[in-house]
């Protein structure tokens, strides 16, 4: 009896840690086959030239550079709108309120939608709708927000990823202690004074966690992308919020799909990963410190 | 019975839904005094004390008839500033519960709040505040470090100069020593004493001993009703009603 309890558990112990060995090596393979294929490519010249002779030669700045514009104007948009909703639903609203109850499940629920379907509504409601209603208010009917632009694609990811960012946010009020509400309010606190000064520098934390997985995902989104700003090949780089601009998952896409010579497109493809991949490491990366600044100087306060 | 009072209560009734929790209590406070409310649990001290600076109303489904009189003022009409009648009524709570920031950030919080003080003027008074409870001295060369480092009882003190830092005039204080050690309990006592020089002190208490040892009077309730309140001594040793003789004694609770 006991040597078969303990055959099982050795067993279950077994298998949990082939698990585990599996996932690992995957992800070694998957990383490693990118490094020794894309490594050899990723030179300097690489890094700060256009595309070249139909995508089998140059590099592959502009869509870098197009990538992190997206990135940061869509961490703009996000973090104030998700942050808001996340404050409202938990701070503001009733208790049990229903109308809350409808807008956390809603959420939720943006947070399964396919990303090609935020691609068609970026296309549908900012290009279509907006866009084109600012062209005809603002511009006499000329064509200047009414297509693809580099906002309205930071503003599809940007509703893209805001569940993760009111999720996370939602997390961090919720662990604030009621007590400190409390104190607040019996020290006299209005409640724009209890959230500025005590709920949000404690939720900080938890707000750039949201912020960093919003990153990550929306950086390597491509579906998002494709109809509502990034181009195919544009040498030159987005300097307004309506230009068009190139982005890596986008890049990747294309040259898989779209190559005149897919062997000599090949190390470039392999490349275009290998900075993807790193670029959203560093992306993460730089998150993850300004969250740890933040913290330090929380716990040290004045 | 023409004692002065600062604050009191008429006729005060409160729900909680159908919860009839505080029932027709008229209570009246003297200035300058410590004035203990004792009484097993859910007798609704706590709920008294909470009615005095209105905190009651953030949880959902209380309502309230009577009346509270603050210095002659009604706080329960519509032109009171809740944020003004805080500012006289504090609150100290059970458990210490500073800010996870600074000391000074801690104590600078309702100067700040209330925009009573800045710069040079802020530090004075977070120091008057910090010299009140005792503090001063053992903090002065820290007050950057998180209040969440200290002791327990540090905390309560901290929690305390946050208070005074706003200069009220009424300190509510529910069950302020109970998640404290006794000889931490025994110094805070020593410091509420002192401070009923210049404040008027309300405490709720489960501790019989520690209501006998500080307060002036003594308020015990019962199921939401006040039984009987006079001067602590009359109170512990010729109660009027049977039942607080019999909860004084031992007897429930």
């Amino acid at each position: 009896m006991a040597d078969r309890t303990r055959i099982v558990g050795g067993a279950f112990q077994a298998l949990c840690i082939l698990a585990c060995t599996l996932i690992v090596l995957m992800l070694a393979v998957i990383l490693g086959n990118i490094l020794i294929h894309g490594l050899g490519t990723v030179t300097p010249s690489f890094l700060t030239k256009a595309p070249e002779s139909g995508m089998t030669g140059g590099g592959i700045f502009p869509a870098i550079f197009g990538t992190f514009a997206l990135v940061v104007l869509m961490t703009i948009a996000v973090i104030p709108l998700g942050v808001a909703t996340a404050i409202y639903m938990h701070e503001y609203a009733p208790k049990r309120s229903r109308l809350v109850h409808v807008v956390r499940l809603a959420i939720q629920n943006l947070a399964g939608v396919p990303a090609i379907v935020f691609g068609l509504f970026g296309l549908g409601f900012f290009i279509e709708f907006i866009g084109r209603g600012m062209d005809r208010v603002l511009y006499g009917g000329e064509l200047v927000y009414g297509q693809p632009a580099i906002v309205w694609a930071a503003l599809t990811l940007a509703l893209l990823t805001m569940p993760t960012v009111v999720v996370a946010t939602e997390e961090a009020l919720r662990a604030i202690p009621q007590g400190y509400r409390e104190v607040a309010y019996s020290l006299g606190a209005t409640r724009w004074q209890m959230i500025r000064r005590v709920v949000l520098p404690q939720a900080v934390g938890g707000i750039l966690t949201g912020g960093i997985l919003a990153v990550s995902r929306g950086a390597g989104e491509v579906a998002p992308v494709m109809f509502t700003g990034a181009a195919y090949f544009l040498p030159e780089l987005p300097t307004r919020l309506n230009s068009q601009f190139m982005e890596l998952g986008y890049h990747v896409y294309v040259m898989t799909t779209q190559s005149p010579d897919v062997e000599a497109t090949k190390p470039i493809l392999y490349a275009t990963v290998l900075v993807l991949l790193a670029l959203t490491f560093l992306l993460n990366f730089s998150a993850i410190m300004i969250r740890a600044q933040v913290r330090k100087r929380m716990r040290h306060g004045r | 019975m023409t004692m002065e009072s600062i604050i009191e209560t008429r006729s005060l009734n409160l729900w909680y839904s159908r919860f009839h929790a505080l029932i027709d209590v008229s209570l009246r406070i003297p200035p300058r005094a410590i004035t203990a409310i004792i009484g097993p649990s859910g007798c609704g001290k706590s709920t008294l004390l909470r009615v005095l600076n209105r905190m009651n109303e953030r949880i959902p489904g209380v309502r309230v008839e009577g009346d509270v009189v603050l210095e002659g003022g009604s706080i329960y009409n519509g032109r009171i500033d809740l944020r003004q009648l805080r500012k006289r009524v504090g609150m100290v709570f059970q458990r210490p519960n500073p800010f996870p920031l600074s000391v000074f950030e801690n104590v600078a919080y309702g100067p700040k709040i209330h925009a009573l003080a800045s710069g040079e003027e802020l530090e004075r008074r977070v120091e008057r505040s910090l010299r009140a409870t005792g503090l001063w001295d053992t903090l002065k060369d820290r007050l950057g470090v998180s209040a969440l480092s200290l002791s327990p009882e540090q905390q309560q003190r901290i929690c305390i100069s946050r208070l005074l830092a706003v200069e009220p005039d009424v300190l509510l204080m529910d069950e302020p020593a109970s998640a404290l050690d006794p000889s931490a309990t025994a110094r805070i006592e020593e410091l509420m004493m002192e401070l009923k020089e210049r404040y008027t002190i309300i405490i709720v208490t489960h501790n019989m001993q520690q209501a006998a040892r500080i307060s002036d009077r003594t308020a015990f309730m019962l199921l939401g009703e006040l039984v009987e309140v006079g001067e602590t001594q009359t109170v512990f040793t010729k109660p009027v009603d049977p039942k607080t003789e019999q909860y004084i004694s031992g007897r429930f609770g």
